[in-house]
């Protein structure tokens, strides 16, 4: 930033802004905790120059329930109604990180099948999650047709998770030892249909959304992360992967089945918000591949589930691990400390949104327009009941 | 990670080295060596990304354990420095000049365990909880339902019953209750 344009911001003073309303310069408005998009309860106390955004600080704290509270109180199997609702659009990685931290403390090692069938729930779960994303996306930069189209293929997989697992929203479909049941009779048909229509609106989105003019001049440019930035606000997911580097956890360590499925790392350069928009929209056209791939090559048969001790009287012992997965957002973790008891010691999530919704958007959204506010937080793609579990 | 681990282990007195798995190990160093080591891999062994900061609470040795999770991008490794600090006025140095995101960890362990860090960014303002009274909520001695108890009351004409005999009512109605 050049000096003379440093005039119409607050005074910095131990590196922090000095912002004096009474010089009326200087206006502070909250926008939030409901927000034009799908960003969630999260409040942002905005002090503007004009409509120039020169201060922001995010609020959170709307959403807190003490999950991990919660489940220090609760034993393994009895936490898993409350891992998924961590994260609404995206519950499955939940399931599978806790699950998988579990299985890893206790030794435990899944059938093929299973392997298989969880993969398959990350995927549609990351699709559903995109979708949802790009509605809100859209309608942040004033297209609200854009999410009546990607919603409603998204209520279809939900569909398809009611039929495989019992749930629209929360499945709890993945427990320790595997999962809790087998595709029904005629539901790879299903999928393929959703899928057929999944690629139509997508095709439709690209026309209307990615080609339109005004989305294009409003979104470029718009929220620009460096790769220095990345490192050192923990940047992940897309929102890495838009500033140029190859960081995606299924090809960097891979877990479950996916070093047997056929993809790539969709990286961009301009890591701007538009760039993140096409970053994304091509891992949902992915996602439809993968999901492909994996109902093809899937076995037929075989078990779905190992066995494993009485989950109401399990012990598992006593240790510590951290295990990730890719999100549709990011690296997903869990800090799971065992003492030997039925009951977890310690659970510590790792949401990207922690990072994203907090650290970097202040630092974004400093300079930017009041009007793109709500699109540069969607863009970074954040869930607030992550941060506050 | 077992050449990492050796020359680690020459410049810091690291103790308790857990393989948890392959690319995953967890060490334990004293607080006065922790942020020196931390600092040491990330300008040097190339563990450039915070995972998490994670803390627990053994009450019943008076400590906090803090968990710094590091990943490495080029090895794709992960290393957790175990930091145990006393629980009776808990202080540890801050690491917000090595990760800015680091801040935000800091002022939530601030809130919830009540561990300070001296000079990090905003570590007294609240994070989730406005106007907290009582001791800090994830620590194991705070009683939750005796808080929601003091805290909460139940609405007037709601009843409640114990399920196992409610539900032996409803579909033995004829039976003697015992």
């Amino acid at each position: 930033m050049k000096d003379k344009d440093r005039e119409k911001f607050p005074e910095l003073v131990d590196g922090k802004a000095v912002i004096d309303l009474d010089s009326q310069k200087f206006l502070k408005v909250w926008q939030g905790p409901q927000h034009p998009g799908v960003t969630g309860n999260i409040s942002l106390e905005v002090t503007l120059s004009g409509d120039e955004v020169v201060d922001l600080k995010t609020h959170v704290g709307y959403l807190h329930r003490g999950f991990e509270k919660l489940m220090e109180r609760r034993k393994y199997l009895q936490c898993f109604t409350i891992v998924c609702r961590i994260c609404v659009p995206e519950p499955d990685t939940n399931e599978y990180v806790f699950a998988a931290a579990t299985e890893q403390l206790a030794g435990i090692t899944i059938p093929e099948k299973a392997k298989w069938l969880r993969t398959l729930t990350l995927e549609m779960a990351r699709l559903a999650s995109f979708l949802m994303w790009i509605g809100g996306q859209a309608g942040a930069l004033g297209m609200g047709t854009i999410a009546q189209w990607t919603v409603a293929q998204r209520d279809y997989i939900l569909d398809l998770f009611e039929e495989l697992t019992g749930g629209r929203v929360y499945h709890m479909y993945i427990v320790p030892g595997g999962v809790r049941g087998d595709i029904p009779d005629g539901f790879i048909e299903h999928v393929e249909k959703v899928m057929k229509g999944v690629e139509k609106v997508l095709y439709d989105v690209d026309i209307a959304l990615l080609n339109n003019a005004i989305f294009k001049m409003r979104a470029k440019g718009l929220g620009y992360i460096s790769k220095d930035m990345v490192d050192e606000y923990g940047i992940v997911g897309p929102n890495a992967r838009a500033a140029g580097l190859a960081r995606d956890i299924r090809k960097n360590s891979p877990y479950l089945i996916y070093d047997q499925l056929d993809f790539k790392v969709i990286t961009g350069t301009k890591s701007d918000a538009l760039e993140r928009t096409f970053i994304r929209f091509q891992e949902m056209v992915q996602c439809v591949s993968l999901i492909r791939q994996i109902i093809n090559k899937m076995p037929k048969n075989g078990d779905y589930h190992t066995r494993i001790p009485n989950p109401l009287h399990w012990k598992i012992p006593a240790g510590e691990t951290y295990v990730r997965a890719e999100a549709s957002r990011g690296e997903y973790g869990y800090y799971m400390l065992s003492d030997g008891t039925e009951y977890p010691r310690r659970v510590q999530v790792r949401g990207p949104s922690y990072t994203h919704a907090i650290a970097v958007l202040e630092k974004l959204a400093i300079g930017t327009n009041l009007a793109d506010l709500a699109a540069l937080m969607v863009s970074l793609h954040t869930c607030p009941p992550e941060i506050e579990r | 990670m077992n050449d990492i681990l050796k020359r680690l282990s020459e410049r810091f007195p690291v103790s308790n080295i857990v393989h948890q798995r392959e690319n995953m190990v967890f060490v334990t160093l004293q607080k006065i060596n922790s942020i020196p080591c931390i600092s040491y891999l990330k300008e040097f062994e190339g563990f450039t990304h915070l995972v998490m900061l994670a803390a627990v609470d053994f009450i019943e040795d008076g400590i906090f354990q803090l968990t710094y999770i590091l990943h490495n991008y080029k090895l794709h490794t992960d290393i957790g420095i175990r930091v145990k600090i006393e629980r009776e006025h808990p202080v540890m140095e801050s690491i917000h000049t090595l990760w800015a995101q680091a801040r935000t960890y800091q002022q939530e362990l601030k809130e919830m365990f009540g561990i300070d860090f001296p000079g990090s960014p905003g570590i007294d303002e609240p994070f989730l909880l406005e106007g907290w009274q009582n001791i800090p909520p994830m620590r194991k001695d705070f009683d939750t339902l005796k808080y929601s108890q003091e805290t909460f009351f139940p609405r007037p004409g709601r009843k409640s019953y114990d399920p196992q005999k409610y539900m032996k009512q409803k579909l033995y109605p004829d039976k003697e209750p015992e």
